[in-house]
């Protein structure tokens, strides 16, 4: 097995806390794959049965190119295709923001999978929040690159606006991390509100109550 | 080439003779191997023809079976006895290809109700020592599988690492996953469909009637009068020909451009290229192709329909499937579009099978599976090395650098 460090060190990091969160021979579907970054640091990392679904064709065929198992398909339209807890963990990363329908998105994840994890842009880190309070223009940062009218993220939320949609679905929180700016851990285990103060970026893992 | 033509003075002839003796080697079933057949009769005594490429490697478990589409032949990437032309395919099959014959032993077959040397109605009937004609059986996609099964058998070969086709090359494939989930490790189906469409069917039942309109088929016993049904088989071809491009395709290459002319000729020759076009393809298609065999394959494939026996829902039939897939789809493709790709994508995600697929931008048509289409290529490459990657089979030395 390939070391997920070395993997890692040029992609995202929250890829790298999703990886570690998924237990190694397991079968994961990645929700909104892109061109399969993830997937293959899984796939070599973790053994895992790896599979994708993509919106974008550009980003389906350069992932198949790639030897990995990956369908074009919408979040908001084809999770109805999957059995009921068909995967071990069914992962949502960095694309929450672009769905119509987040609620029910996360609704069929937490029906096909028997985890799920799901990493956010946390629309109420300071910076975002300093922006609109004294700039009083939508952010434009590194981390949400696109302006108001060119944007795929139609669904901007905080961490704790997503701690509540958990709750509401009936899900429970297993794990919540952290991300600062720079894409670290934040190292401390912080109150909800400190968090989505200072978290750039929220990676859960959540699984249906029983 | 030019020698086989002396030997028997026209491609057709040629044609005939390889029906029974083909060129390529030939694999025999006698009575008591006969083939069930789903017309509820069995076949024998029976052949299949068909041709390799590569060693198949010490655990035979680098098997790669082409199935090829309605009128295509075993000479996926060899030489055709009959036409003197390249294989259809040898863009995609050869040493360095994406079906890298340095890297898997392939193997391709001609089609049951095919005439390049499988059993079909151009070859000899042991009963009346003349060709069946219309007393072979009606044959269907898994009737040709099952065959395809028993040539695998021979050769020894229990798992294929691999089973990959275009349209009806494609129907068998899936087929393959069908009828034999445990014998194959990948599927790769491309431009192709689970069941055919009635506009699928209303094409073919053109190309049927146009060849038995011809007063040359003579009911099917063409061969006893000595006479061919050229002109209806012609017909045929370039009404099926249509249908495997685009009108985008059509419009840029011929527009409403003069053949060989600077006006109109008020009259019903080619004036424009399409029609000649079509023309020249409809009478290169009657020398190497049996106007019989044409209503067997095509019979075949509107017959087809995966979810049949299975009540009708697709995903039960892929229900304890093991292979993985790879679906591939173009845009242009009208004969089977995107959307019969998508639905065994959704119905192989149902049964919970490993499934990747790609639509694929091209303004070719449904030929684009058999045209230099640098996208398609990368992703058979890239599926098949994911897959030889799981399989353990080895690889070339650095997989990046191979094109």
């Amino acid at each position: 097995m390939t070391d997920l460090a070395d993997l890692v060190t040029d992609t995202r990091v929250d890829l790298r806390i999703i990886a570690s969160l998924i237990e190694p021979g397991s079968r994961v579907l990645d929700i909104g794959c892109g061109a399969g970054e993830l997937l293959e640091v899984l796939e070599r990392s973790r053994r895992v049965d790896a599979r994708g679904i993509e919106i974008s064709q550009k980003g389906v065929n350069a992932a198949v190119a790639r030897g990995l198992a990956v369908i074009q398909g919408d979040a908001d339209s084809d999770l109805s295709q999957y059995p009921d807890q068909s995967f071990d963990y069914v992962v949502l990363s960095e694309t929450i923001q672009a769905t119509h329908n987040a609620r029910r998105v996360l609704e069929e994840m937490l029906r096909i999978g028997r985890k799920v994890i799901v990493s956010l842009p946390n629309f109420g880190h300071f910076d975002v929040r300093f922006r609109l309070m004294f700039l009083g223009r939508m952010p434009v940062s590194k981390r949400l690159p696109y302006s108001w009218y060119d944007t795929p993220n139609i669904h901007f939320c905080t961490i704790s606006d997503f701690v509540a949609l958990a709750h509401e679905t009936g899900a429970t929180v297993e794990q919540a991390i952290t991300l600062n700016a720079a894409g670290r851990k934040l190292s401390l285990p912080l109150p909800e509100w400190l968090a989505n103060l200072f978290g750039a970026q929220g990676v859960f893992l959540l699984s249906r109550q029983r | 080439m030019s020698d086989n033509i002396a030997e028997y003075e026209t491609q057709d002839a040629l044609r005939r003779n390889e029906a029974d003796h083909p060129s390529s080697p030939v694999m025999r079933f006698m009575a008591d191997q006969a083939l069930p057949l789903d017309a509820g009769v069995a076949l024998a005594p029976w052949q299949i023809a068909y041709q390799t490429y590569g060693e198949l490697n010490a655990d035979k478990s680098n098997a790669v079976l082409i199935c090829h589409a309605l009128t295509g032949d075993q000479h996926v990437a060899s030489v055709n006895p009959v036409t003197g032309k390249p294989g259809w395919w040898s863009l995609m099959v050869g040493p360095g290809k994406p079906i890298d014959t340095d890297r898997f032993f392939v193997i391709c077959s001609n089609v049951l109700g095919g005439c390049l040397g499988t059993t079909g109605p151009a070859s000899t009937n042991p009963a009346t020592g003349r060709p069946y004609g219309l007393d072979l059986p009606v044959l269907t996609v898994p009737d040709m599988v099952r065959a395809q099964k028993a040539l695998v058998d021979a050769l020894g070969i229990t798992k294929l690492f691999s089973v990959v086709g275009g349209s009806m090359g494609g129907m068998q494939a899936l087929q393959w996953a069908a009828s034999y989930p445990d014998a194959m490790f990948s599927v790769i189906a491309i431009a192709t469909s689970h069941r055919h469409s009635s506009q699928n069917i209303a094409f073919h039942e053109v190309g049927r009637q146009a060849v038995m309109a011809d007063p040359d088929w003579c009911g099917g016993r063409y061969f006893d009068e000595g006479l061919n049904p050229k002109k209806g088989l012609a017909v045929a071809r370039m009404a099926a020909h249509i249908t495997y491009m685009s009108s985008e395709s059509l419009h840029s290459k011929f527009g409403r451009n003069l053949q060989d002319r600077e006006h109109l000729t008020f009259g019903f020759d080619a004036d424009f290229q399409i029609e000649s076009y079509l023309r020249h393809q409809g009478m290169s298609f009657v020398d190497r192709f049996d106007a019989n065999s044409y209503l067997y394959v095509t019979r075949a494939t509107d017959y087809f329909d995966l979810a049949a026996d299975h009540g009708g829902v697709l995903a039960n039939v892929f229900k304890g499937a093991k292979a993985r897939f790879c679906l591939i789809s173009f845009t242009s493709d009208w004969l089977y579009p995107t959307a019969e790709a998508r639905a065994v994508v959704h119905a192989l995600n149902a049964a919970g099978a490993s499934v990747s697929f790609v639509e694929i931008d091209s303004d070719r048509g449904h030929d684009s599976f058999l045209l230099d289409i640098p996208e398609q290529f990368r992703i058979v490459r890239g599926f098949l090395s994911g897959a030889a990657r799981a399989r353990g089979i080895a690889g070339p030395a650095n997989p990046e650098t191979t094109k």
